[in-house]
């Protein structure tokens, strides 16, 4: 059967949806590579000359934790974290072992509060994102640096205010991970 | 949300095996982060390569988003432009009067700045620079303040070269890459930077305090001579930086010294400039730098690493 251009336009965009399965690349993939960007994203957005961007690596990872509990593995910090720290500037290790931490007391966490509304994953995540960058600011000050606690003020309450907009954006991802794209029975 | 139903292992061997080890990897993973931060923090240079790597890659993303900043600053005070045209009218007429009585007091100001400007030799007098570029990415989540550079060793870039804007000095290159290099900002708490009033010769330390602002300690104890609206400048001693690059105003004076703010904000600079290690090392005498290290801890450039 020969279709007109529109009907054939519309049929396609129906189609797209019809008898297609999830990329497995891209609903594994995703997560990870949301976390790596984050990591990223947190050094390339503003040169700054004071610590003021939200740690938007860890806060990505604590979103994909605490929505969808199980889908990152409990040591994904070690290999998420080990790109956070080649670009994070904190002495390296600083997040795989702050991350496989968080990871932890995150399921501990979860096991104990089982149901929970996005205000309590909200003060749970406030909580554990100060603790962070305290023990951030710890390490580095452990290693070399001798910067004061108030220094990081501004960014723990940036940290706490971004993360509701953080889970936005991995709410999206997951939707975006789970688009069927893949043929099936071609 | 309910938990996942699936995180309850029961009495299937399998999955309670799974859950065990899933979580045996968890803490092996803090373990090896452990061990990988008392690594880095024996010898912070271990992992430098890795870095300078990781940074290569994300080199072409940072460049990108240099650009953005810039251009993004400018559609936003054009924006602005349109928004405040009516009040700011207003404001101009009001002002107008207000500089046309300003104007004969400018006229001395510039006259006394043309003096300074030769005092301090900001004008041009430097050496020829290694490399012009932007500010491709800084640390801005962590406590450090390190900055990336789009140049590096390809380009003639070679570790302890200062980096500068057109306003004051930004840094200095800690580690260069093949394509990039890592700068330690003068903000950062390891950077420690010999200064002098511009005025006259008050030596003092600039150390960073990790948040946009910098320590300033005098070097002669006793009465403070420092003053709010100083601006302190490069004095060129322990050779690492050349003399009289503008660093820091005055904000506030302390008990020894005085709170500056960096002269060159780093967010607000464009382009940068690298310039060749002073060759002044030679020139100063070594009891002048010498006691001063002892005093304050780290020297100069022995201050800094990652």
């Amino acid at each position: 059967m020969i279709l007109q251009p529109r009907a054939r336009a519309r049929s396609s965009a129906v189609r797209r949806r019809i008898n297609r399965a999830p990329s497995p690349v891209l609903a594994v993939g995703l997560p990870w590579l949301s976390v790596m960007l984050g990591s990223i994203a947190a050094t390339i957005l503003v040169i700054a000359s004071a610590p003021i961007m939200p740690p938007l690596g860890f806060l990505t990872y604590l979103a994909w934790r605490q929505l969808r509990p199980g889908l990152l593995p409990i040591w994904a910090g070690l290999p998420l974290g080990l790109v956070d720290d080649l670009y994070s500037g904190q002495p390296f290790g600083s997040a795989v072992l702050l991350w496989s931490i968080a990871a932890i007391v995150l399921d501990i966490l979860e096991a104990r509060v089982p149901w929970r509304d996005f205000l309590t994953e909200w003060l749970v995540a406030a909580a554990m994102t100060t603790t962070y960058v305290i023990a951030c600011l710890a390490i580095a000050n452990i290693a070399d640096a001798s910067t004061p606690l108030l220094a990081i003020v501004p960014q723990i309450i940036a940290s706490i205010l971004v993360y509701p907009l953080v889970c936005r954006m991995v709410a999206m991802i997951d939707r975006a991970r789970l688009v069927p794209v893949v043929e099936l029975n071609k | 949300m309910a938990p996942p139903a699936n995180r309850r292992s029961g009495y299937s061997r399998r999955a309670q095996y799974s859950s065990f080890f899933g979580y045996l990897a968890g803490v092996l993973g803090a373990l090896i982060g452990a061990v990988l931060l008392i690594l880095s923090i024996r010898n912070p240079e271990l992992f430098s390569g890795a870095r300078s790597a990781a940074s290569e890659v994300s080199e072409p993303a940072g460049s990108v988003t240099a650009g953005t900043r810039q251009a993004s600053r400018n559609v936003f005070s054009v924006l602005e432009g349109y928004i405040l045209a009516g009040s700011r009218y207003d404001k101009l007429d009001r002002e107008l009067k207000q500089a046309k009585s300003d104007l004969a007091e400018a006229k001395a100001i510039k006259a006394e700045n043309r003096r300074l400007k030769r005092l301090l030799q900001i004008a041009e007098a430097g050496p020829d620079p290694v490399a012009v570029t932007r500010l491709t990415s800084s640390t801005a989540a962590s406590s450090r303040r390190f900055a990336t550079i789009g140049v590096g060793r390809r380009h003639g870039v070679s570790d302890g070269m200062p980096v500068r804007s057109n306003l004051g000095l930004v840094g200095r290159v800690l580690q260069a890459g093949s394509g990039s290099s890592r700068v330690l900002l003068v903000t950062d708490t390891q950077s420690l930077v010999p200064v002098r009033r511009a005025k006259d010769d008050v030596a003092a330390f600039a150390q960073g305090r990790g948040d946009g602002t910098l320590e300033v300690r005098l070097i002669s104890l006793g009465i403070n001579p420092l003053k709010k609206g100083d601006v302190l400048v490069t004095s060129g001693a322990g050779g690492l930086y050349r003399t009289g690059i503008p660093v820091a105003v005055v904000e506030s004076l302390t008990a020894d010294g005085a709170k500056a703010r960096v002269l060159s904000d780093p967010a607000a600079t464009d382009y940068v400039i690298v310039e060749p290690v002073s060759s002044r090392a030679a020139a100063v005498p070594r009891a002048q730098t010498e006691p001063v290290g002892e005093e304050t801890g780290p020297r100069p450039n022995a201050s800094g690493k990652p």
